[in-house]
């Protein structure tokens, strides 16, 4: 059994191609599109990683995060996040809102593989 | 020749050259070669225009009847001159400071520039100088006659007396008006008439010296012999009367200030205050020579002429009883002189006062407005000044006609002294008490010019002519107290010193009064000041004279324009000086000149010179405001009105300025976040299908054992994601063009049924499986339109792809319905049957990349963006229209022109 992995995004295609090459790569991969209850899907897949997308419906990635880590048992799960906007000012408040990576869309699906085992490892 | 004839000649040719001189003089003062004009020597010789013919004749004979009585008249002015020259020296600066034109014009200007005051003034001088006027054509027509008579001529000219004195009038009228109204400034002075009065003044003096030493040397057989005869004469034993005495030498001084003649030639005609200086003891030499003869001429006219000959003429006679005809001529030449001068200057002087103070106002009076329009008063002035010169000297002839020439006119001198010495309290008080006023100057005239009147002048014509005997005798309505020369009962004075002694004191007495009693005006109270204050003033007009200053007023004011503090450190800081050391705070300094000059500079800094004075002469008082500063404070406020206009007026263009920056600013600041959220959006919206294609492409490329189906699906993803992509490259350069205006409209006429079937047909041929029901009512799209059908279609397309891509409805259906409006424009709504767009999101829909729901739409949320852009270049609109439920969007756009032209198409580029 895999470690768990959710994925919160709100496109579809996005979505499901990570859940392809995470499951081929053995993880368990849950997933979540939009940011209205992103905080209970945490709390019922209790995840070893998130990947959490910022332009969500409903609630920024931001806010979400923010949120997690106020709360104790989230604080220091281990969060992947992405976003279409690539400015350096979207890197600052990912790191800000306590991100453990950051990555721009379009990404290389290699990259979100070893970014996801190192984050899940250390 | 005839003597009588040869004297006539003489007189004509002296007059002619007097007329030279005045000419010659006058030209060279135009074309400023004035230096030798400008002596104190013709200063100090102009001034002899105080011995007149009664002193060049009347002195001998008042010493013949009176002894040493005469020297009175010599000592008033020699008193004067050497003991009271600070007072003319202070006459002499008012009068240039304030540009005064004559006596009357400087009592007038001191009262607040009262032309009451200068009316009264101008009748007292006429009044007392016309008889005065009269004895000088009195003696030279007497001397004529005398001249006539010693030589056996009498009988041509004892009736031609008065033809004489016509003709001498005439001349000295001419003369006059020539040289005495050639110009109007009372600064350009009359050298023409002095020149000629300091030839006259030699002539007169080298006349009476050459008698007098003919009667020394050639009569008498030299000076010892003369006081011998002196000895022996009655002259030398006479008693002197010491009130007579005093009163007629202060007569003879206070008449030296106040005659307008004298006052004339002493401040109007000065061109420099130090002439004063030399004339302080030059004029006195000149009166001691004039008097060093009088006596021996007196002893020997006793002497040697016959029994009841006229002592009044001895300077003339004598010379011709001993056959010395040519001193005979040049002694009448003298008297002639002493007459002439007097007249010329007399009359000038009187006319200036008449004239400024009488006629002009009257004329001014009588034209209205008109003198200020026509502008040019000048001929006005000088005509008015001619006509009274003519006019003073007619009525001295006159004077002299109806008197008949009597012996009565001998007293006229004294009389005429009494009667402008008037003036002297008024006066003086003028230039040295700042208290005086207007009134108490107008009450103290009336009742030293009636006393002098009623007690010296009236009596003075002889019982009978005004006052009759009765009076005289009984005093005014039978009261014995108010008898003419025994007022309040007193008794036994000399009538002259009577009248002098109670006219003036009384005259003193009431002005003392009524000043005190009265407040003067600030027009009075500013001139009384400046009159008051002019040696203060002098070399800088500007210092101050320590006055009764307060130093809280001063602070108070410097407060007032410097600010608490600075005013506060200021006056600290000059106590300090003032102290020579460190002082404690609130320690105020002496209001010194030094302090007041420092504190003008001061807040002149802030409000200006002129301002600064004003404010500081208000508090200090010392020294008052003159018309110049208040006109340069005028000028300033009018220049710091005008700057702080201009400063308002900029400051204004700098808020609009300002304001318009701002706004601009905004705009810009507003584009750059607009733009930054653009790009941001931009990025977003190609970068998310790009994820998508890139990341399956890599999973196609790299993962082994893809099954067919997902190695389809994936392909498809793909390709639909490029298509997302690149249908949204060409709406952002749709919009780029349509938002920059460069956009090509293919512009045909069709009716809107054309529009909506195609629209309809192309939303729904993409997706079979679409529930979407179009509910259309064909009759109402007949409307004919000339527009771009592919633009307009475009937009229709958007609006039904919306309805198939938003409505929530479990059966969705879009109604459409069109209706032609009145003013020319058909409205065709698209009305779903949805929950419709949440209110807050409504203003939004029509903004670039809004999505209200991005989930599930395909496109970038550029479409409403485009629709309304489109709807903006054809000359329509699209709206939402707000309702409860149903999205409800309105299209609006005009209808062809009805009698629809050939269906033509064009192809425009709107702007």
């Amino acid at each position: 059994m895999g470690k768990r992995v959710l994925v919160i995004e709100d496109e579809p295609n996005i979505t499901e191609a990570i859940n392809f090459f995470l499951s081929r790569d053995g993880w368990e991969v849950f997933t979540h599109s939009n940011g209205h209850d992103a905080l209970q899907a945490v709390a019922r897949r209790a995840p070893d990683l998130l990947i959490l997308d910022v332009m969500l419906p409903g609630k920024s990635g931001y806010e979400i995060l923010r949120e997690l880590r106020d709360t104790a048992d989230w604080k220091h799960l281990p969060v992947l996040m992405l976003t279409a906007r690539g400015q350096a000012r979207d890197r600052e408040m990912a790191r800000a809102a306590g991100a453990s990576r950051f990555m721009t869309k379009p990404f290389s699906n290699a990259e979100i593989l070893e970014a996801v085992r190192e984050l899940v490892d250390s | 020749m005839s003597t009588l004839n040869l004297l006539i000649l003489v007189c004509m040719l002296y007059g002619l050259f007097l007329f030279l001189v005045a000419f010659v003089a006058e030209r060279s003062a135009r074309r400023g070669r004035a230096r030798w004009l400008r002596s104190p020597i013709v200063y100090t010789l102009s001034l002899s225009i105080y011995c007149t013919a009664w002193t060049f004749y009347g002195a001998v004979g008042y010493a013949a009847r009176s002894g040493m009585e005469y020297v009175t008249i010599y000592l008033g002015p020699t008193i004067v001159m050497v003991g009271w020259w600070w007072v003319l020296r202070k006459l002499v600066r008012v009068g240039r400071s304030q540009r005064v034109t004559s006596i009357a014009d400087l009592i007038s200007s001191r009262f607040g520039k009262s032309n009451l005051l200068a009316v009264g003034v101008t009748i007292l001088a006429v009044v007392a100088a016309t008889p005065y006027i009269a004895l000088q054509l009195q003696s030279v027509t007497l001397s004529f006659a005398s001249f006539a008579d010693a030589v056996g001529q009498a009988d041509q000219v004892s009736d031609e007396r008065s033809t004489t004195a016509f003709w001498v009038a005439m001349g000295l009228a001419l003369f006059t008006v020539l040289f005495g109204t050639r110009n109007l400034d009372a600064n350009e002075r009359h050298h023409g008439v002095v020149m000629a009065i300091a030839v006259e003044a030699v002539v007169k003096l080298t006349a009476l010296m050459a008698v007098g030493i003919f009667v020394v040397w050639g009569l008498s057989g030299g000076v010892a012999e003369t006081f011998a005869r002196i000895d022996a004469s009655p002259i030398g034993h006479w008693q002197m009367d010491g009130g007579r005495w005093a009163a007629l030498t202060f007569l003879a001084g206070a008449a030296f200030i106040c005659l307008p003649r004298m006052f004339q030639v002493l401040v109007v005609e000065n061109a420099d205050e130090a002439h004063l200086r030399t004339a302080s003891w030059a004029f006195p030499g000149y009166l001691l020579l004039m008097s060093l003869f009088v006596v021996p001429i007196a002893v020997m006219g006793l002497e040697r002429l016959p029994a009841g000959s006229n002592p009044d003429l001895f300077v003339l006679t004598l010379p011709l009883a001993e056959g010395q005809t040519a001193l005979a001529i040049f002694s009448f030449l003298g008297g002639f002189s002493s007459a002439t001068s007097m007249v010329v200057v007399a009359s000038l002087a009187l006319a200036t006062m008449v004239s400024n103070h009488m006629v002009m106002p009257l004329w001014l009076l009588w034209s209205g407005g008109r003198a200020s329009v026509s502008g040019d008063v000048r001929h006005v002035v000088l005509l008015a000044r001619r006509l009274s010169i003519a006019g003073i000297v007619a009525l001295g002839y006159i004077y002299y006609r109806i008197s008949g020439g009597g012996e009565a006119l001998a007293a006229i001198g004294l009389v005429s002294f009494a009667g402008v010495a008037q003036v002297l309290p008024v006066m003086i008080a003028g230039i040295y008490w700042r208290g005086a006023t207007r009134i108490g100057a107008l009450a103290g005239l009336t009742v030293g010019f009636g006393l002098w009147g009623y007690t010296l002048f009236l009596p003075s014509l002889g019982a009978g002519v005004i006052l009759s005997q009765s009076i005289l005798d009984n005093g005014f309505l039978g009261l014995v107290w108010l008898r003419p020369q025994a007022l309040f009962g007193i008794e036994g004075i000399d009538p002259l010193v009577h009248a002098v002694f109670w006219s003036l004191l009384l005259n003193a007495l009431t002005f003392f009064a009524v000043s005190l009693a009265s407040f003067p005006s600030p027009l009075e109270r500013l001139q009384g000041a400046q009159f008051v204050n002019v040696l203060q003033q002098a070399g800088s007009a500007r210092s101050w004279s320590a006055g009764a200053a307060q130093a809280e007023d001063l602070m108070i004011m410097a407060q007032r324009i410097l600010g608490a503090q600075e005013a506060q450190a200021f006056f600290e800081q000059e106590a300090a000086r003032q102290a020579g050391r460190a002082v404690r705070a609130g320690a105020l300094p002496e209001p010194g000149p030094d302090f007041l000059q420092r504190l003008e500079r001061e807040l002149s800094g802030s409000v200006g010179a002129a301002t600064a004075h004003a404010m500081v002469a208000q508090i200090v008082g010392g020294a008052s405001v003159s018309v110049h500063e208040l006109l340069a404070v005028a000028d300033e406020t009018a220049q710091m009105i005008e700057y702080s206009d201009r400063l308002q007026a900029q400051s204004r263009e700098l808020a609009a300025t300002a304001a318009k920056l701002r706004e601009a600013n905004d705009k810009l600041t507003q584009l750059s976040v607009q733009k930054d959220a653009f790009l941001s959006q931009i990025s977003h919206e190609l970068r998310t299908p790009m994820t998508s294609i890139r990341a399956f492409s890599e999973i196609l490329r790299d993962t082994r054992d893809v099954s067919p189906e997902e190695q389809k699906k994936y392909s498809s993803i793909i390709h639909d994601e490029s298509v997302r992509l690149t249908r949204l490259l060409d709406d952002l350069l749709d919009l780029s063009v349509l938002e920059n205006g460069q956009v090509n409209l293919n512009i045909r006429r069709g009716t809107l049924r054309e529009a909506l079937d195609k629209a309809v047909s192309a939303a729904v041929a993409g997706d079979e499986s679409a529930k979407l029901q179009v509910n259309r009512v064909p009759e109402e799209e007949a409307q004919t339109l000339e527009t771009d059908f592919d633009r307009l279609g475009q937009v229709f397309i958007n609006l039904i792809a919306n309805a198939r891509k938003y409505c929530d409805a479990e059966v969705p259906e879009l109604t459409i319905h069109a209706a032609a409006m009145s003013d020319g424009r058909v409205q065709v709504d698209f009305i779903d049957n949805g929950s419709g767009i949440p209110e807050e999101s409504r203003d939004l829909i029509f903004e670039k990349f809004s999505r209200v729901a991005p989930q599930r739409a395909g496109g970038a949320g550029l479409g409403l963006s485009i629709c309304r852009q489109i709807m903006e270049r054809l000359g329509g609109s699209v709206d939402y229209v707000p309702s409860p439920r149903n999205a409800h969007f309105r299209v609006t756009l005009p209808m062809a022109e009805s009698e629809g032209p050939a269906a033509h198409r064009k192809s425009l580029v709107t702007n």
